[in-house]
């Protein structure tokens, strides 16, 4: 009987709790939505940030120790005296953060003479590169997706997967401009150990020092300046977390931290624990971040998280005035027939059980529909605003769960409390006919 | 022993005796009808007999229990067990038919039975509508219903207030003889009504006047 009552309730008067779990839906697919939302921000707004280049890079040990010493660095022609090793490149991959390592890139520079007698910095490097890892993973790194503010004025990017690829190079515009140079052109280059002949594919607008410059194949150039197997230094693209008290610690000496400390530093993706493992993992190589791009991504980060947590609380209080407001109408519309329920003999347990469970019913069917819903907003938002998807978190079914159960609890037991105070003389006879 | 006594019954709201000092006995078997104007306390009394109110002064016993000092749990079982209510207006749950109504009564006194719940529904004719929602039927019908309802756990006291108030004359005469058959058959019945006619039909009828009772008339015409 109680199951037909209920099954009477909920689908005899479809319209009412369609509404109520229809509201009970907004408010969950709001709440899904910007948890969601918030715990991916983290991620999206550093994969954003990533976009404006590596944050990391990679130099063997001697040459930093050069440059440092003479305080050159980046600062036109180093003397390379030292190379990592190209065949290392792929263990960047293996390392404790491998999934944070998102891109990287080889470079390898060589001085070349055009036909025409003038000098242009030739940089080598991967584009496209297809990695196969010991772990069985595939995947394409190189400047393609490391370079994304590139614009292609003309051509297409190197595609190192294609025939012939391995004679192709990209120039930049001022160059082209300079030499008159069109892709599908040929032209001749001629390194310190030995030349080449090699076809245009793309001109690319970068609005830096490597409009000048022609960008080719790693082994390419290695080729011309008889360098094979040994790259300069590694681009590495990190999602990183914004560097602590810890961090910055470890990153003077991580040997003096507790074994506590350090355990928790290594397990923690902070550019300076990620940098430590690369070292590990390649030769003789020194890794540092790019400082100014790591601090501000903290800051930007730390800001659009706040943003986020105000904006859910918000929607959280606004969804779930929402649904108490609901809620408690529908209870309080019942009085004349709870009075009647108690007119003909039920205890106020059983009339309790009956409207909780099928409010529970209702807010269940509204709670999965919402979620999903919530869940697709969500990919609506990370679409429009972050142009990829969110991930979906579990975490945020159990809080969803807390959240809507609280809330339409709120929302119906002060209801039917009220109504089980009310005495049903009062609901039954009154002549209100 | 009387079924039904009330002694000394007062029910007063501020400054409003809706109840002045009321005495009165229904013995088991009797059908009596109470009469009187509006606000005269007709439903007030109605009321505290079906357990539904607690009088501010006074003693009530049904079968021996004084039924004014109990707690309102209490209450509510004597009522499940010992009383059928009917309404002026037909209170059903809208979103049962017509035969769940009946055993929603069933299900709170013992065990549902759909069987003698569509008994029932023959006994007041609607047999046939037993699969219909409240909004399908028509006053007429949700009130025979209701008294189905009522009726279905075989209760020692029936309490009907104004029951035909809101009835056409067939649906009351239908009503009228379902009376009848439950007087057959023993139970004790309490009627409040405006009609004269459906008062003609009791044994007995009081008239209220204020709070008071202002006589009681035999009726020496009732047949069995
Ligand atoms: N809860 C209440 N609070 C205050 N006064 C009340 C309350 N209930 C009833 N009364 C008053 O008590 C008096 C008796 O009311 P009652 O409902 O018993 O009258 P009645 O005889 O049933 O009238 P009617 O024929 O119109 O149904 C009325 O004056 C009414 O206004
Ligand atoms: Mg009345």
């Amino acid at each position: 009987m109680f199951i037909r009552m209920i099954r009477g309730a909920l689908f005899r008067q479809r319209g009412k709790m369609l509404l109520i779990a229809f509201t009970i839906a907004l408010g969950t697919s709001l709440a899904t939505a910007m948890l969601n939302v918030m715990l991916d921000v983290g991620d999206k707004v550093n994969q954003e940030l990533k976009t404006y280049g590596a944050n990391i890079t990679v130099k063997p040990k001697d040459s930093s120790l050069l440059s440092d010493l003479y305080d050159v660095e980046d600062e036109g022609d180093v003397i390379q005296t030292s190379y990592l090793k190209e065949e290392e490149v792929g263990k960047l991959k293996t390392i404790f953060w491998a999934f944070n390592i998102v891109d990287f890139a080889p470079f390898i520079d060589a001085d070349i003479t055009l036909a025409d007698g003038s000098q242009v910095k030739l940089v080598g490097t991967w584009f496209n590169h297809h990695l196969e890892l010991p772990t069985g993973e595939n995947l394409d790194v190189g400047v393609t997706s490391l370079r994304t503010w590139w614009d292609i004025a003309d051509g297409t990017w190197l595609d190192e997967q294609t025939e012939g690829s391995e004679n192709a190079i990209m120039i930049g515009t001022v160059l082209a401009e300079r030499e008159g140079w069109k892709v599908g052109d040929t032209i001749s280059l001629e390194g310190p150990a030995s030349s080449c002949e090699a076809v245009i594919t793309g001109i690319f607008d970068a609005g830096g020092d490597e409009d000048e410059q022609i960008y080719a194949p790693l082994d390419l150039v290695q080729e011309l300046s008889d360098t094979e197997g040994k790259v300069a230094y590694i681009e590495v693209s990190a999602l990183t977390t914004p560097d602590n008290d810890l961090a910055k610690r470890a990153a003077q000496n991580p040997a003096a931290l507790s074994a506590k400390d350090y355990e928790t530093w290594y397990c923690t993706a902070y550019v300076s624990a990620i940098c430590y493992q690369i070292q590990e993992a390649i030769t003789d190589s020194v890794a540092s971040a790019v400082r100014q791009v790591a601090e501000s991504e903290g800051a930007i980060l730390d800001k659009t998280q706040l943003l986020m947590i105000l904006i859910t609380i918000l929607s959280l209080i606004g969804s779930a005035l929402g649904i108490s407001n609901l809620v408690t109408a529908s209870v309080m519309e019942r009085a004349q027939e709870i009075g009647l329920l108690k007119a003909i003999g039920a205890k106020d347990r059983s009339i309790t059980g009956l409207v909780l469970t099928e409010i529970l019913i209702t807010a269940l069917v509204g709670g999965v529909a919402g979620y999903f819903l919530g869940f697709g907003f969500a990919q609506l938002i990370g679409r429009t605003v972050f142009g990829s998807a969110i991930e979906m978190k579990v975490m945020v079914i159990p809080i969803v769960i807390v959240l809507i159960s609280l809330v339409t609890a709120a929302g119906s037991l002060p209801a039917i409390r009220m109504v089980l105070r009310l005495r049903p003389a009062e609901v039954l006879h009154g002549s209100k006919a | 022993m009387s079924l039904l006594e009330l002694k000394n019954i007062s029910k007063i709201y501020g400054e409003l005796k809706a109840l002045d000092n009321v005495n009165i006995k229904v013995e088991k078997g009797e059908w009596v009808a109470i009469m009187g104007p509006s606000g005269s306390g007709k439903s007030t009394m109605m009321n505290i007999i079906g357990c539904m109110d607690k009088p501010s002064l006074g003693e009530v016993l049904l079968d021996g229990v004084d039924i004014s000092k109990e707690s309102s749990k209490k209450l509510t079982e004597i009522r499940r067990d010992k009383i059928g209510l009917i309404f002026q207006q037909f209170h059903m749950v809208n979103y049962l038919t017509a035969v769940e109504n009946v055993m929603v009564s069933q299900y709170y006194h013992s065990m549902p039975d759909e069987e003698e719940a569509l008994e029932a529904l023959g006994r007041v004719g609607l047999r046939e509508r037993a699969k219909h929602l409240p909004s399908q039927l028509s006053g007429g019908e949700q009130q025979r219903v209701c008294v189905a309802r009522a009726l279905i756990n075989a209760p020692e006291l029936i309490l009907a207030d104004e029951p035909t108030g809101n009835l056409d004359e067939a649906n009351e005469n239908i009503v009228l003889d379902l009376f009848r058959q439950l007087h057959r058959e023993g139970t004790t019945l309490i009627v409040v009504t405006h009609d004269p006619e459906v008062a003609e039909a009791a044994q007995r009828t009081i008239v209220l006047e204020h709070g008071r009772v202002a006589r009681e008339i035999i009726n020496e015409n009732f047949q069995e």
